[in-house]
């Protein structure tokens, strides 16, 4: 099978199929496809769906979607996962907001600086367990899981912060528009921007890629695997600190059960946007895509009635659909390419 | 100062208490290509790990240009220039040819990202210079393996290395890559880059190396000049004893026809194939990697099944669109990759031979762990796998052994018919001896044995008939009398006039 065609018989597919197969050759084209029905389905269903209003209001819910899907990519094109996500949101959420109530003065941004440095501290406890204690991260992260949820209640006693004991501009911070655009919003394209600059054009984001597609031989090329685990959890833990501080701005508050579940969300974005669970294969277009598609299913499902007792079924029903017309999609591209 | 660029004084290495170097010295010069030698097992691969700085000696020095070195991981090494061609293929799949060349060490632009053009520029001046053809953004995954295999070189020869090992780098290649392959060797050679090299095919490191040093067990055994040593001399120093018969073929009086294929087609890889298969008959299938043959083995096991022509087993027409069908028909085979589709590296050696059988050790679906113990380990016995229990992972086991897993596993269930593909690539001496024998005795039993081979002498040794394929179709058929060397070779690649596979 692969030893058959010597690589001089292929010719160039987009010679042979034209400008609809060269952008069917794009690992997100079954899910851009997937978007657009969905998309042109709901609008039928529901003329409102299809306005600059309701497309900004899916965005500004995705963008903390998307900020975490990508902390979460970089953990599992290394071959690993960080299931510890919506808990590091949890704890990070409680702290700065208590910290903001404390000190209303503060400048936004030391906030947004200390939800980062704090994220960063438990993404490093994550990478620790897992480079020095050879614990696989998925245990691993599924308990610090239970830990940091667990420091959430122990900080705040139980209690909840809530919006009138927060600043104006701490909840400007995420919904503001100064820009044009809300803040978040920016601030998720920004994040976008710099993990695909980081992933594709540096050293470390190609090693990256290596160590998840074929750890046993990323040390045989010298690529020292334990720090790219070790860097892929901290980063993790940044960025899901920023996206904390991002939560309690938007939603004024900071609850116990803050993000909730949020790290399957993270993983379903991830994987419906291509980023294969075995690691090694994944791009940052795919994974907005993937954010996307969350945001307009949740986003839809409540503009065509379906009943909110379904929603959550329909919502896991959608998703595995999106996955499997993805792989149909790309098989059928495969066998075209041959 | 010494005559060595690098010398390993007294080396030992232990893995969990067991000692797989002792004592190993080894001195390497400039400009020569310095052959080891030695049985599976015999501590090869761990001496190469150590000097890469893979594994970190216990005891024993590593001396660089007479300074004594210490690397902790392979970085250090590679810095020192120092590049290996492992055994095991270190590609990554998932990225595609210039990047796997150049991984870990990407051309920056000035402002320190990575600079694509430059890699896939330099990365096809590279290849090109090596001859090799190659398309720069394949993915790694879907290259053969020979394709993969010249991506590795591409890799070490980019390093500009002075120390190259290589570990087993002919073992999947066509006669013309090996060619090439010793082209590029002995040019490397002439600009005094030093060059060790692993083969266990003894013709091969007569017409390249320079000298030889032997490994037994893990010990040093000695250092001769090739041209000064023969070959049963090599083989006595690496088995300890004489191989008197390395081919133990008995003469067997071929019954009747139990497979037979009539016009075989698959559209792509191979087309109008025939061929009838007897029992306690050995059929040889000859050609180069990639003319098809594989495909047709898949094909008949029901792997990639046939789009045309016809398979009849025992006289009964079928049609095999499954292994388990093929399985229940009495045929087995045993894939040529032994890591990829003969073994569960992660298993114990038990599980992994009684994996095609284990419905029978299961009563009412529970397994029967005692009876499944108990074959396993004779099976284990017949085929002499050296492990330390029948519950040691697949994966720790040497080449060898782990080939005789797989044999054992699949003969574990009994088939009437055997397809063998490249049955002892890889493996050393002794252990070919063992399994050539064995196929001799199975096939005195009556067992009908399909074999594919890339390598001439195992054919000719073997074989009671020798088909041989070229480019997907059947170009020659030869009688154990008939066949030649002369004749399989060009066979195997003279121009095909009757048409060409699609």
């Amino acid at each position: 099978m692969t030893v058959q065609n010597p690589p001089a018989v292929k010719t160039s597919p987009v010679s042979r199929y034209g400008l609809l197969w060269t952008l069917a050759r794009f690992r997100e084209a079954g899910i851009s496809i997937f978007i657009l029905i969905l998309v042109v389905a709901v609008t039928l269903r529901a003329p409102s769906f299809l306005t600059v209003d309701n497309f900004s209001d899916i965005l500004l819910n995705i963008s903390i979607l998307a900020i975490v899907a990508l902390a979460q990519t970089m953990v599992i094109l290394s071959h690993g996962i960080d299931l510890s996500v919506s808990s590091m949101i949890g704890l990070v959420a409680m702290i700065v907001a208590f910290v903001v109530k404390q000190n209303p003065e503060m400048p936004v941004l030391l906030a947004v600086l200390l939800g980062m440095a704090l994220g960063s501290v438990l993404g490093t406890f994550n990478g620790l367990i897992i480079t020095f204690g050879k614990v696989p991260p998925i245990i691993a992260t599924l308990g610090t899981l239970s830990i940091y949820r667990g420091l959430v209640f122990y900080y705040s006693q139980g209690t909840w912060i809530n919006s009138f004991e927060l600043p104006t501009s701490f909840k400007l911070l995420s919904k503001g528009t100064p820009l044009g655009l809300p803040n978040m919003v920016i601030i998720a394209i920004v994040v976008a921007v710099i993990v695909y600059y980081f992933l594709n054009y540096t050293r470390t984001g190609r090693d990256i890629y290596a160590v998840g597609s074929n750890p046993d031989a990323a040390q045989f090329s010298g690529i020292r695997q334990q720090r790219i685990t070790f860097l892929v959890y901290l980063i993790s833990g940044l960025l899901c600190g920023l996206a904390a501080v991002l939560w309690a701005s938007r939603f004024e508050s900071a609850q116990t059960n803050t993000a909730l579940g949020f790290e399957l969300q993270s993983v379903a974005a991830s994987v419906v946007g291509g980023v294969s669970i075995s690691g090694g294969v994944g791009t940052v277009p795919g994974v907005l895509l993937g954010a996307l598609l969350l945001g307009i299913i949740q986003n839809s499902l409540t503009l065509i009635r379906i009943s909110p007792f379904w929603q959550l079924a329909a919502q896991g029903l959608l998703i595995l659909i999106a996955v499997i017309s993805d792989k149909w999609i790309l098989s059928r591209v495969e066998r075209t390419k041959q | 100062m010494s005559e060595h660029i690098l010398d390993l004084k007294n080396i030992s290495k232990s893995f969990s208490g067991v000692e797989v170097l002792h004592e190993v010295s080894f001195g390497l010069r400039p400009g020569e290509v310095h052959a080891l030698l030695g049985e599976n097992g015999a501590g090869k691969s761990t001496l190469v790990k150590v000097i890469t700085g893979v594994h970190q000696p216990d005891k024993g020095e590593i001396h660089l240009n007479d300074a004594p070195v210490h690397f902790s991981d392979a970085r250090e090494s590679r810095r020192a220039g120092i590049a290996a061609i492992y055994q095991e293929l270190t590609l990554f799949p998932d990225l595609d040819v210039a990047e796997n060349i150049f991984v870990g060490r990407q051309p920056l632009t000035f402002g320190g990202r990575v600079d694509w053009r430059k890699l896939y520029a330099e990365a096809g001046k590279l290849l090109n210079s090596l001859g090799v053809k190659l398309d720069l953004k394949q993915k790694a995954r879907t290259l053969s393996i020979a394709e993969q295999q010249m991506v590795e070189i591409a890799r070490a020869f980019s390093i500009n290395a002075r120390i190259l090992i290589m570990d087993e780098p002919t073992s999947s290649l066509t006669l013309n890559e090996v060619a090439d392959l010793f082209r590029l060797v002995r040019r490397l050679r002439a600009d005094g880059t030093a060059i060790i090299f692993i083969s266990h095919r003894l013709e091969e490191l007569f017409e390249l190396a320079d000298r030889v040093t032997v490994l037994r067990d893990g010990s040093y055994v000695g250092t001769r000049l090739m041209k000064d040593i023969t070959r049963d001399d090599l083989i006595r120093m690496m088995v300890g004893r004489t191989i008197t018969n390395l081919f133990p073929k008995q003469d067997v009086r071929a019954g009747d026809v139990v497979l037979r294929v009539e016009h075989l087609t698959r559209a792509g890889s191979f087309h109008d194939v025939n061929f009838d298969l007897r029992r306690g008959e050995i059929l040889g299938l000859a050609g180069l990697v990639g003319a098809g043959r594989t495909n047709v083995a898949r094909a008949i096991f029901g792997v990639e099944p046939a789009t045309g022509g016809r398979i009849q087993v025992e006289g009964r027409e079928v049609a095999i669109t499954s292994p388990q069908q093929a399985i229940e028909l009495g045929l087995a085979y045993v894939p040529e990759d032994r890591q990829l589709h003969g073994l569960i590296p992660s298993m114990p050696i038990t599980p992994n031979i009684s994996l095609p059988i284990l419905h029978q050790y299961a009563r009412i679906g529970w397994l029967q762990d005692k009876s499944e113990r108990k074959s396993a380990y004779d099976a284990a016995r017949q085929m002499e796998v050296r492990a330390n229990n029948i519950w040691q992972l697949a994966r720790e086991l040497s080449g060898g052994n782990q080939q005789k897993v797989v044999l054992a596993k699949w003969l574990s269930t009994n088939p009437r018919i055997l397809i063998l593909d490249e049955p002892t690539r890889g493996i050393d001496v002794g252990t070919k001896a063992a399994v050539h024998g064995l196929m001799s005795k199975l096939a005195a039993e009556g067992m009908a044995i399909l074999m594919i081979s890339s390598e001439l002498p195992e054919i000719l040794g073997m074989s009671d008939r020798v088909i041989v394929m070229r480019e997907g179709l059947v170009t020659g058929e030869f009688s154990r009398a008939e066949a030649t060397q002369e004749k399989i070779i060009s066979a195997a690649t003279q121009n095909v006039t009757i048409g060409s596979a699609q």
